[in-house]
């Protein structure tokens, strides 16, 4: 694990003194792990400031056992300088919630909506934040750990 | 009927070569067996085996299934190919429940059949849990040839069972 601060790292730390809680950089693999009340604004910074134009993917871990459980993951691009640049948020709440990106990127929306389908993650301020992969009726979030990998919840047909 | 010189004809001599006899149900299977109309139901990688097993170098024509209809009121064969969710699993039921008799369920694959890979919260654990299946073709994907094989059981059931027609 590197100590050497990089740029993006220094430049959000300027701008929002303490929201960045940790980091490494090993082989060019940049990740910084950041409060997520300030998601928002430092993916504003990134994108209109720092070239980061473009949000390659959004997603959630769940890390059970591990305190802290969750985990949001971001995964910005510079197109052009072909930089790339994560940036993760951590929560231990059984509900995480963090700030929508969806007023930056509208990719973020459907993104955002598969988490919430899948990990539970609420994103505040998100314009429909409905179940997308799974129907309304489903209870839970399937990818979380501790949910039955055969948990099925037939719609029709015989339960099982 | 009579013969212009007065005398009545052997009609087994008239019509040597030109007649056959068959009982009706029997034709009514024949021409069944031979006038597919399929809908493809296709969700996942088995379509690709599908699309290959209709194309020319197979040709499915050949076997009197031609016409994909994406219209089930018009076909009688469903072609469920791929994999189906708990999700998809109400659109499955509305789309065969919409077909007119008599139809025909063909499971084509792993997915179709058992769910597949994907024993999951997610995947119908195979489709004969919501509909009725007629012919199970097995195969993750099954070649081209075993689909052939599979039409070819279909059309041998369509020809021997019992045909219903009228109301
Ligand atoms: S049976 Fe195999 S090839 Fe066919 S849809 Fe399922 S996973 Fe794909």
């Amino acid at each position: 694990m590197s100590d050497e601060r990089f740029p993006e790292h220094l430049a959000i730390d300027k701008r929002f003194p303490g929201s960045v809680l940790d980091w490494h950089a090993q082989h060019g693999d940049r990740t910084l792990i950041v409060d997520g009340e300030r998601i928002l604004d430092i993916a504003r910074l990134l994108k209109t400031e720092l070239g980061y134009h473009f949000l390659v993917d959004l997603a959630a871990v769940d890390y059970l056992p591990r305190k802290p459980r969750f985990e949001v993951v971001y995964q910005f691009m510079n197109l052009d300088t072909k930089a790339r640049l994560r940036v993760k948020v951590q929560s231990d709440e059984l509900h995480p919630e963090v700030p929508s990106l969806t007023p930056l990127w509208p990719i973020a929306n459907w993104l955002e909506r598969e988490v919430w389908d899948l990990m539970g993650v609420t994103f505040r301020d998100h314009p429909n934040l409905k179940r997308i992969l799974l129907y309304e009726e489903f209870e839970g979030h399937p990818l979380r750990k501790d949910y039955p990998r055969t948990g099925r919840q037939p719609l029709i047909g015989p339960k099982d | 009927m009579l013969t212009t010189n007065g005398q009545s004809p052997d009609p087994g001599a008239a019509l040597q070569g030109q007649v056959f006899t068959t009982r009706f149900d029997k034709l009514l299977g024949w021409a069944r067996k031979y006038s597919l109309f399929q809908y493809p139901f296709v969700t996942a990688c088995c379509g690709m085996e599908f699309m290959s097993t209709a194309c020319s170098h197979y040709d499915i024509d050949r076997f009197g299934a031609a016409f994909p209809r994406f219209s089930p009121r018009q076909s009688d064969v469903l072609w469920v190919v791929g994999t189906v969710s708990q999700k998809l699993a109400p659109l499955l039921k509305t789309v065969y429940d919409q077909m007119a008799d008599p139809k025909y369920v063909i499971a084509f694959g792993a997915c179709a059949s058992c769910g597949g890979p994907y024993d999951d919260y997610s995947t119908l654990q195979g489709i004969d849990l919501i509909i009725p299946v007629d012919i199970y073709i097995a195969g993750c994907p099954p070649r081209p040839e075993a689909v052939l094989d599979g039409l070819l059981k279909l059309q041998t059931l369509i020809q021997d069972s019992k045909q219903e027609w009228g109301s």
